[in-house]
């Protein structure tokens, strides 16, 4: 293969065929300041941060998507180069609000990191503000589109990403900016939720909506009984908030932290996914033996169930029925729980830590107050949490490694592994081969690789009692559109399909922490795989906690209560 | 702004089916979003939200693209126009030939500012980049007839004929 | 045919439709039938004539006749004496003469012998809407020439030798760019004509548009014949009503006589041709903002590289040629390449079609030979200053163009000339402006443009010029200081280097020539002094008192 040989700033650089000015200098350590550009995205190369000067070229270059030619010759801090940086610079400052201090992206804003490492010390423009309201009509997602630098980051993942669309500029010169259709609230729009847009601003001007203030205020009422559960991708991340490095798993630190931040009782969500499982798997096998229909849709993911109620109302038969394991937990808690451990349920709280920004308005749905008040009262992110510790002062690194709470916080490996795409479907398979079969699955067969990892969408085969079930994984709405597509169409030969609205999975989630982008992911991934490998037990059915809950309880997976309970009916909104 | 885009639109079924014929011409090429924009907006010389939402739902465009385009280009408008557009040319060649004073006393004998729409909803005044008639400088167009040479005692005998 | 004793052609150019040439034209048609002179006299609507602050424009044929400023009252005038009394009604007539009309006895001056008809060649002097009188004035016989009897390679060097430059503002070789498409292997090519014609004071591509469309789609069909293109595009600006109209005629005129559709002259060559609108963005005559719009986005131009030869319409190779630059085919591919050089200079052959605006007494649509200088257009086809002003300044090429002073009217006016004057030739655009104006306000106009234009994509381009607008501002209302200034051109040479495309890259063109042509006059209004008492300071306020401290 030829490598490119160009010369940066009077060093010999080589590159692949192929690559951006910006990629080559990264390789050779040299790196110049981006602001538009992201490494998951395709940029539109107009805040012209990057630019650099081009032997022989009459106005300079940027160099996000300047291609890397032979032989030419760069310089990425030459006068005229830092000039016109810091004039770009500058003048989207003096466009941009001066409140740094009281934004929620202090200290994570690309902006500001970018102004204090040219060391722009002067604006010597007038300082203009839009003036438009910020948008806090969506339980899930703010904006604030003062603070919007049209660097279309949000437009591209929603569009790209997401195939949703919710976002466009509009206007143009001075005045343009990213605004929904008809400049309504995102909670009028087609908006899903899944707060992908968030992770792709690089400033405050599109964030989650912060609920840390009723989770302190639940927390400091000594008549309220208070419960949180966890997530199975907030293991994964939350060490990361809290500046570990990526891919760092703090279950024991996590639950230990929880228990400091006065939380009464520290449950997991993964409890709640081992049950999802044993729901889900059973409606699989029953529609599958009785005719109905298929291919049968999981139904976890609050982003991509909005996504099929507004762009494909008319494949909801395929989802499930099941609730998502936050909403299962939300629901057992006020009754199975609050039962067996005599507590009025009007008096819980309960607080779900989440990956997600979906879950943000999941809570809200009518459908989910299977308890007969709302069953999850605040879903916090993971960037909400790690501010709740950081303010509370503590400090992640130093916490011990403490147990979850029984019932509800007994788990298995499928339920952990719930967190990255795939999951969902390994975990299934695991228990529905077990119960088909009535074999067990040997110790190196528990894993289905061909689901794993980042592929747009993963298929594969597995044969039960002789039968073939095909099987597909779709990760990013704009990849569950391509296979909502084929069924549609009818081309479809698949019977289950796994469907999670964030890049990834709930590693990827539009919640996780700044900053979070494809490679994160993974190594977020790879920690989920390495947590299910270290547990005792890997498949959902072998839950004893869970065991007892159909004993005690709900009889058996679809009973008339798990009904009443734990699934549920959609609403298309088109 | 306090104008909601669409807020003064009684958008009755019959527009509304008009619309959807109009649209329908285009359906399914989303190319043709601007040109079918043209069309719809000739039925009341502006873009009505449910007017848009159906031009999208027709060509299967996202809306907010839709509205994107809406409020790109200058010829459209999402706002209530009057029943006749002026667009007056700022640009430099009408500029200098003494379009201010033009501009100036449409707007006094109109009483509106730019960009208004006259009480009576007949005229609503839009300032334009260059017309291309630059030749009879300086110059405004009244929906689609391009009057030249002007001087404000002109205005008023122009006005009359859409009265 | 049928033989007419006279002919009258009324303008139907949109400067002279603007001053009512329409009403005339149909007065003139019902005196005529009234006389019971229709079998005697035709009355014809013809594309622009030329000097459009005259009209609207009448010209009587076989006696090449000149009425201007024809109104209802002239229009029943000539009826009766001209044409039923045969005696011309002097106290009407033109005093200068038009250079697209032979006179019975041709005694024209020298000024309008300067002028030199290729693009215009058939604009003015026959009907737009006849297919036949193009035909019969060799229309489409470069098509059938190139179809039939040259190979595509043929076409492409003949342009190429031309020397023909891009005439929609960058001056690009035509040639070049036909040969870099025709050589990018793809399975569908695009021809995009771009009239967009969005730079003020520029009005040449409507009334080739509106005097001789089917010119336009004879260049088409060659260029793509030349690339391998079998599908073109006319963009025409959405507020070009009459363009579109008769565009779209000559369209449908020349599928109905075979002249575009399938096998064109039994060559197995296929081409046809669409019209799309745009809908008012100046922007969007950018090339690749062009290709967005046609594809239905908001106009916003894509980075380059790719450029549209390689990666055009759909991601397809595509040429975009200005409708002038298209117009120069035909005659091109049918009187040869040497032909062609014998006008203009070595560096820019060929003519230019400008038109003239402003302080000048005529004003319209000139096509000289490349070279000519600014005074011999200002004061000879222009016919000076009027009101007994004195010339101050011209900006040549549009808003993004370069603004001269009295030391640049003897230059040669060719692309090199301008280009060192800091200038460019542009669209063609020549905007005259006397001594009555202030700079500071000019400024204001042209950086207002600018801002009122931008896309709003790139940071310098978006975010500068409204600063420059908030910063001229300030200067006109004497508060701006030199520190104001100062930024002001750092700014427009930050927009230069590091804007997206060539909207904002261009910013610094007037500006910078501003600054220095007429540096003592923006220094004046620093210290709130404005030579022609145009510019106060806004009040008594603190913030209205001119600056003192400079
Ligand atoms: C802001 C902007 C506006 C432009 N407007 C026009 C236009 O109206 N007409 C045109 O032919 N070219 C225009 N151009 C130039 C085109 O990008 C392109 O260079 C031209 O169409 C190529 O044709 P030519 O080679 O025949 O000149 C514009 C360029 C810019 C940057
Ligand atoms: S939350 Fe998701 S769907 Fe909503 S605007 Fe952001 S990216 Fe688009
Ligand atoms: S909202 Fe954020 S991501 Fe979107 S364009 Fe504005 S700054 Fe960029
Ligand atoms: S220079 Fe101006 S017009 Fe061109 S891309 Fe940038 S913002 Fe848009
Ligand atoms: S990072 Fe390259 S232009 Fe914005």
């Amino acid at each position: 293969m030829s490598d490119i040989t160009l010369t940066i700033d009077g060093r010999t650089v080589h590159a692949a065929p192929g690559s951006t000015i910006l990629e080559a200098a990264r390789g050779a350590g040299i790196r110049i300041p981006t602001l538009c550009w992201h490494e998951d995205l395709g940029t539109p190369s107009a805040c012209r941060v990057c630019v650099v000067e081009i032997a022989g070229m009459r106005t300079l270059q940027p160099a996000c998507s300047y291609p890397a030619s032979q032989g030419i010759v760069v310089r990425t801090n030459s006068p005229i180069v830092r000039e016109a940086r810091r004039m770009a610079v500058e003048l989207i400052l003096a466009h941009h609000p001066d409140d740094c201090l009281s934004c929620a992206r202090n200290l994570r804003c690309e902006l500001q990191q970018l102004a204090s490492d040219l060391g722009i010390r002067e604006i010597r423009f007038e300082r203009v503000k839009r003036g438009l309201p910020r948008d806090e009509s969506s339980p899930s997602i703010v904006r604030d589109p003062d603070k919007c630098i049209n660097c279309r980051r949000c437009v591209e993942a929603c569009e790209k990403i997401q195939g949703v669309a919710a976002l466009s500029v509009i206007n143009r010169g001075f005045d343009a900016v990213v605004m929904p259709a008809y400049e309504d609230g995102l909670m009028d729009a087609v908006c899903v939720m899944c707060g992908q847009c968030t992770l792709a601003c690089p400033t405050g001007a599109i964030i989650e909506r912060d609920d840390t203030a009723r989770v302190w205020e639940a927390l400091s009422d000594p008549d309220r009984h208070v419960v949180v559960q966890t997530a199975p991708a907030i293991r994964a991340s939350l060490g990361e908030e809290l500046g570990l490095p990526a891919g760092s798993i703090v279950t024991g630190k996590m639950a230990a932290a929880l228990r400091r931040l006065g939380f009464d009782r520290v449950f997991d969500t993964d409890f709640a996914a081992d049950v999802t499982i044993m729901e889900e798997g059973h409606e699989l096998l029953q529609r599958l033996g009785s005719g109905g229909t298929l291919p049968l849709i999981t139904s976890c993911s609050p982003g991509w169930i909005k996504f099929i109620e507004h762009f494909y109302p008319e494949l909801l038969p395929h989802v499930s029925t099941c609730k998502s394991p936050q909403q299962m937990f939300g629901a057992l808690a006020k009754t199975y729980y609050a039962e067996r451990a005599g507590i009025d349920p009007a008096k819980m709280f309960v607080v779900s830590i989440m990956p997600c920004t979906a879950k943000k308005f999941e809570v809200q749905r009518p459908e989910m107050r299977a308890s007969g008040r709302q069953d999850v009262d605040v879903a916090l992110t993971t960037r909400e949490l790690g501010r709740m510790l950081r303010e509370a002062g503590i400090d992640l690194d130093d916490s011990p490694e403490e147990d979850f709470d029984a019932p509800l916080g007994i788990s298995t490996g499928a339920a952990a592994i719930f967190g990255a795409t795939g999951g969902v479907m390994e975990a299934a398979l695991r228990t529905v081969y077990e119960v088909v079969t009535g074999r067990e699955l040997p110790p190196e067969s528990l894993e289905f690789h061909d689901v794993r990892g980042l592929q747009g969408v993963k298929e594969t085969t597995v044969t039960l009692n002789g039968n073939c079930v095909n099987v597909a994984v779709a990760h990013g709405l704009a990849n569950a559109r391509r296979v909502l597509d084929r069924i549609r169409s009818g081309q479809a030969p698949w019977q289950f399909v796994e469907i999670m609205c964030c890049p990834g999975g709930c590693v990827g989630g539009g919640g996780q922490p700044i900053g979070t982008v494809m490679n994160t992911r993974a190594e977020r991934a790879g920690a989920l795989y390495a947590a299910d490998r270290d547990m005792e037990l890997r498949s959902s059915h072998k839950n004893p906690a869970v065991a007892t809950l159909y004993e005690e309880y709900l009889e058996r997976p679809l009973s008339k209560r798990s009904h009443e309970l734990l699934h549920t009916h959609y609403t298309p909104r088109r | 702004m306090t104008a909601v885009p669409g807020a003064a639109c009684q958008c009755d079924s019959d527009f509304l089916s008009q619309v959807e014929r109009i649209a329908s011409m285009y359906r399914g090429k989303p190319e043709d979003l601007v040109l079918a924009l043209h069309d719809v907006q000739a039925l009341r010389n502006y873009l009505p939200r449910e007017a848009l939402r159906v031009v999208a739902r027709v060509l299967d465009v996202p809306e907010s693209r839709v509205y994107g385009v809406a409020t790109f280009y200058s010829m459209f408008s999402t706002k209530p126009r009057g029943r006749h557009i002026i667009r007056i040319c700022e640009s430099a060649p009408c500029h200098v030939m003494g379009a201010k004073e033009v501009i100036d006393s449409l707007l006094d004998q109109l009483g509106v500012e730019m960009g208004g729409t006259t009480a009576d909803c007949l005229f609503t005044v839009e300032a334009t980049s260059c017309l291309g008639v630059c030749g009879v400088a300086p110059a405004l167009m009244i929906d689609d007839e391009v009057y030249g040479n002007l001087v404000p005692g002109d205005l008023f005998e122009i006005l009359e004929r859409y009265k | 045919m049928e033989f007419y004793r006279s002919h009258v052609l009324v303008c139907g150019g949109s400067p002279c439709v603007a001053a009512g040439c329409r009403a005339v034209r149909v007065e003139i048609e019902r005196l005529v039938r009234e006389q019971g002179l229709d079998r005697e006299v035709r009355v014809v609507e013809t594309g622009c004539l030329g000097p459009c602050d005259q009209g609207p424009i009448v010209v009587v044929y076989p006696e090449g006749t000149v009425y201007h400023r024809v109104n209802m009252g002239a229009a029943r005038e000539i009826v009766a004496e001209h044409l039923v009394k045969g005696r011309p009604v002097t106290r009407l007539q033109y005093a200068g003469e038009l250079p697209s009309v032979s006179t019975a006895d041709d005694k024209r001056t020298d000024y309008f012998q300067i002028q030199k008809r290729i693009v215009l060649e058939n604009v003015g002097l026959i009907d737009p809407e006849s297919i036949e009188e193009y035909i019969a004035r060799d229309g489409y016989l470069a098509l059938g020439t190139a179809l039939t009897n040259l190979r595509p390679a043929d076409v492409i060097e003949t342009v190429k030798r031309s020397g023909l430059r891009g005439r929609g503002g960058a001056a690009f070789p035509s040639g070049a760019k036909l040969e870099f498409t025709a050589r990018t292997e793809s399975d569908q090519k695009y021809i995009i004509c771009n009239a967009d014609e969005g730079e003020p004071g520029t009005f040449k591509d409507r009334l080739i548009l509106e005097g001789d469309p089917h010119k336009v789609i004879e260049g088409m069909i060659i260029m793509g014949y030349a690339v391998g293109a079998t599908h073109g595009y006319i963009y025409i600006r959405g507020e070009y009503y009459i363009s579109i109209e008769r565009i779209e005629r000559a369209i449908r005129q020349a599928r109905w006589l075979g002249l575009l559709g399938a096998n064109l002259f039994g060559s197995g060559f296929n081409f046809d041709i669409e019209v799309k609108k745009g809908a008012g963005a100046y922007v969007c005559g950018e090339e690749t903002a062009l290709i967005e719009s046609i594809e239905g986005k908001r106009g916003i131009p894509r980075r380059k590289p790719p450029y549209p030869g390689t990666s055009g319409l759909w991601g397809k190779p595509t040429v975009v040629n200005n409708v002038e630059t298209i117009a120069n085919i035909p005659p091109i591919i049918l009187n040869g390449a040497d032909w062609y050089r014998g006008f203009g200079t070595s560096t820019s052959p060929g003519t230019k079609v400008f038109t003239l605006t402003g302080n000048v007494n005529n004003r319209g649509l000139i096509e000289v030979p490349m070279g000519i200088t600014l005074r011999e257009v200002i004061y000879g086809i222009g016919g000076g200053i009027p009101d007994g002003r004195s010339f101050k300044m011209a900006q040549t090429g549009g808003t993004a163009g370069g603004c001269l002073a009295e030391a640049h009217l003897d230059m040669p006016m060719d692309y090199e000339s301008m280009q060192s004057a800091g200038s460019a030739l542009g669209s063609g655009a020549l905007l005259i402006i006397d001594d009555s104006h202030c700079i500071v306000d000019v400024a204001c106009s042209l950086l207002h443009f600018f801002a009122h234009e931008s896309c709003g994509q790139c940071t310098p381009c978006r975010e500068g010029t409204t600063r420059l607008v908030q910063i001229f501002d300030k200067l006109r209302q004497f508060r701006a200081t030199q520190a104001d200034l100062d930024l002001a051109m750092e700014l427009a040479t930050v927009m230069l280097r590091s804007s997206l495309c060539a909207l904002g890259q261009s910013v610094v063109v007037p500006l910078g020539t501003i600054m220095q042509h007429f540096e003592g006059e923006i220094q004046a209004h620093l210290h709130g002094k404005c030579s022609v008492g145009l510019c106060h300071g806004a009040c008594d306020c603190a913030e209205g008192r001119p600056a003192e401290n400079v």
